[in-house]
């Protein structure tokens, strides 16, 4: 049913239809109407069938979806930006334990200082902690991905992460088609656990392994994350043919075919950045736009397809690896080996720094006339940062690495 | 010291399923069709007070749960010597995540059991001092306060002994640990509260809270089955000498735990709802320095000079005890 809702209320409304049994939860900025949302369905008994607890920590909070979803309970939470670090610890035991929990990830960055606005500096550390991560470009998308998400994580046993930009999604109100629940309950089945936690026929979960084992078990953890290149685009698939609408899946490619520069990158920025893609075409600049939606496991050969023919690509992130630079950009490097794509990367957005279609457009020509430096700070306010580097570094020796932007 | 009246105890009652009782009165361990939770084979050190504890505690607790029952561990010794995989001694459902989350998957355990139907089957959480009163003290408390049905068990042996006996916050003063050793002005442990977690529990108002030692095994079963016998958030704290780390003989792990008792030290009581109900009374009263004498982590009290001032300070430790929960019966 197409509604005008806020991207939380979205997003509850289809936790909600997905039947979760039990609900952990932690307040912070800017995942907080989600919870309160579903808390609310929990208590009025719009959600039945569910337990909602009130968790003293975002730590607490995953330890309990943790032992929830051991005894075979469908297991949910949400969190972001300081409260996903301070669950990392339980976040990596839940994938270590393969527990099929679904948690979002309302994107926002890590402080110090303290921001509580949109970058995906967050879900980013989680990068290598063995949960599935999937990107929303939009709340519809956000919506749709959570229902795929159960039913990935429950088929894999692995846990997933749905990230969607704080503030830009989560507090956004647009139309989407709200998800029903007899379509929901026609498309994701019921959780049947691969393990359990089981009076009738005990086993001890989270034992200690050592050196003649622990390979054994990173390696079968990647495996299932491989095997998840197959399953996230036919769970996709399986909800556009019952649904309609493309939502979900590995990559999400707009225009690409033919383009010279294709621009790759994450969340809720595609929105913009197809409107950019459309004025440039119209200009006659042949750009395309290529759209990570998985980002963990990364698919490294379908993107090596999609950017076939390509002279350049750019990179968008919404995140720093400070020392290195970009996040996607390693993936994405990889994914281009054994071609002669250039590859150019841009951060921006970070802490919620809005992305316009002016800069991007003006970085674009750059890139077009590959004038664009290997690494680029959109709209970065170089006279405070050269005011700042020029008082630390009296020694004017940093004075020619200075970004030219 | 105050001294106690004369009474008569009958003789054995320390002993397991004892055969001069009823047999609905007899140990959970003397069944046997007992549970066996933890059984032999694991890597815990000869003489493990927590050892002892945990098969008395589950054994029981398993009982009383006829078999429906659900335990979860915290990271440490406990943890360690009994699941090297591919090997595990449980053999109840048991589930290990972290060394300070044990309280909150029990929430999620005990949530996620209500709400696949399985309200029957109950939940045991267990971890050591240090998981309990150090760094999964928030995810207790929050335990605690929500008021979540699940029985949550400490074996205190006053440190951090998996990762080699450091200090924990239930180390006592005085007490030798890895970091804090018997040298400077202060040797051992700092004097202080330390933390008492039995009494910040008993502050949260939880349906019940008790403490007992490995010394008194019967005591131990009776305290699980009544906390059992009971729904909401209920804790149990176990002091369970530790031979390793206490520098004590393997042998004298019972004998240990019976002096912390009977000098007052380790106080044994039980609270209901915020207000104490029972008190364990001393039986045969003695100084707090023949406890301390049996083991290697107050040698530094003793010699190479004796340092009666900081054996007083912990003289009048006990004696607050005593004080404070009435420990020794008035003599008439
Ligand atoms: C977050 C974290 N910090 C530290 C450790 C290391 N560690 C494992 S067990 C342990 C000590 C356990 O002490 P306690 O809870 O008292 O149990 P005991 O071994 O004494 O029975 C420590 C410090 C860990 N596993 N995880
Ligand atoms: S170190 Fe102490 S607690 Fe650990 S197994 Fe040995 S005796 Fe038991
Ligand atoms: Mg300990």
């Amino acid at each position: 049913m197409l509604q005008q809702v806020e991207g939380s209320k979205a997003v509850a409304v289809a936790v909600a239809a997905s039947r979760p049994q039990v609900i952990c939860a932690y307040p912070i900025s800017p995942q907080t109407h989600i919870v309160e949302e579903l808390s609310r369905m929990v208590k009025s008994g719009e959600l039945r069938g569910c337990e909602y607890v009130n968790m003293e920590s975002e730590f607490a909070a995953m330890s309990g979806v943790i032992g929830a979803s051991a005894v075979g309970a469908r297991s949910y939470t949400a969190t972001a930006s300081q409260g996903l670090l301070y669950m990392v610890e339980a976040v990596y035991n839940a994938s270590g334990m393969g527990l099929p929990i679904v948690m979002t990830v309302a994107n926002r960055a890590i402080g110090a200082p303290i921001n509580i606005w949109n970058d995906h500096g967050d879900a980013m550390s989680q990068r290598d902690s063995g949960w599935i991560q999937l990107y929303a470009t939009s709340n519809q998308e956000a919506a749709d991905m959570h229902v795929q998400a159960f039913k990935i994580a429950e088929e894999l046993s692995v846990p997933v992460m749905v990230c969607m930009d704080g503030f830009v999604l989560t507090h956004a109100t647009e139309r989407v088609d709200v998800l029903e629940q007899d379509a929901v309950d026609a498309f994701l089945p019921p959780y049947s656990p691969r393990q359990l936690l089981d009076p009738d026929d005990p086993v001890s979960i989270g034992s200690m392994v050592g050196p003649e084992a622990f390979t054994e078990v990173r390696y079968l953890a990647h495996m299932r994350q491989l095997e998840a290149l197959d399953v996230i685009p036919r769970v996709a698939a399986e909800f556009a043919a019952q649904f309609g609408r493309d939502s979900g899946g590995l990559l999400r490619s707009y225009r690409t075919d033919g383009a010279e520069t294709i621009v790759i990158a994450l969340g809720s920025v595609f929105g913009t950045l197809q409107d950019v893609i459309d004025a440039e075409r119209a200009d006659g600049v042949s750009v395309g736009l290529l759209g990570v939606t998985s980002f963990r496991p990364f698919p490294y050969e379908a993107t090596h397809a999609a950017v076939q023919g390509a002279r350049r690509v750019v990179v968008i992130e919404r995140a720093l690896a400070v020392g290195a630079g970009g996040i996607v950009a390693g993936d994405v490097r990889i994914a281009l080996t054994g071609t002669e794509i250039s590859q150019r990367t841009v951060i921006a957005g970070l802490g919620g720094r809005p992305i316009t279609t002016t800069s991007l457009r003006e970085m674009l020509g750059r890139a077009v006339r590959d004038e664009l430096p290997a690494l680029t700070f959109l709209d970065l306010d170089t006279g405070v940062v050269d005011r700042e580097l020029r008082r630390l570094h009296p020694v004017d020796r940093f004075a020619d690495v200075l970004p030219q932007t | 010291m105050s001294s106690t009246g004369v009474k008569f105890y009958q003789v054995g009652s320390f002993a397991v399923g004892n055969r001069l009782l009823d047999p609905e009165l007899r140990s959970a361990q003397s069944e046997q069709g007992r549970a066996n939770s933890l059984t032999s084979g694991h890597r815990a050190c000869q003489g493990c007070g927590e050892a002892l504890g945990a098969r008395y505690v589950l054994d029981a607790a398993m009982r009383a749960a006829q078999g429906r029952m659900v335990t979860v561990n915290a990271t440490g010794c406990l943890e360690v010597f009994s699941t090297p995989y591919p090997e595990t001694s449980w053999r109840v459902a048991w589930l290990h995540s972290l060394f300070g989350n044990a309280p909150a998957v029990a929430t999620g355990v005990a949530a996620g059991l209500r709400a696949t139907g399985k309200d029957d089957v109950r939940v045991v959480a267990q971890g050591g001092d240090g998981a309990t009163v150090d760094i999964g003290f928030a995810c207790l408390s929050g335990m605690f306060e929500r008021n979540d049905d699940v029985l949550y068990i400490c074996y205190d042996n006053g440190g951090y002994m998996n990762t080699g006996v450091q200090r924990s916050g239930a180390t006592p003063p005085a007490a030798r640990t890895t970091t804090t050793q018997a040298v400077g002005d202060e040797p051992g442990n700092v004097f202080g509260q330390g933390k008492d977690v039995p009494r910040i529990a008993v502050a949260h108002e939880i349906p019940y809270v008790a403490t007992a030692t490995v010394a008194d095994l019967r005591d131990l079963e009776a305290k699980v089955d009544k906390a059992m016998g009971m729904h909401g958030a209920r804790y149990l704290h176990v002091l369970v000498p530790c031979p390793l780390g206490w520098g004590s003989a393997s042998k004298d792990t019972v004998k240990i735990a019976r002096l912390a008792t009977e000098s007052g030290h380790f106080p044994v009581f039980e609270a209901e709802r915020g207000e104490v109900t029972s008190v364990r009374k001393i039986r045969h009263q003695v100084p707090v320095e023949e406890y301390l004498t049996l083991q290697g982590r107050y040698k530094h009290l003793f010699s190479p000079v004796r340092r009666d001032d900081v054996i007083d300070r912990l003289q009048a430790m006990a004696d607050r005890n005593i004080a404070r929960y009435g420990l020794v019966e008035e003599v008439l």
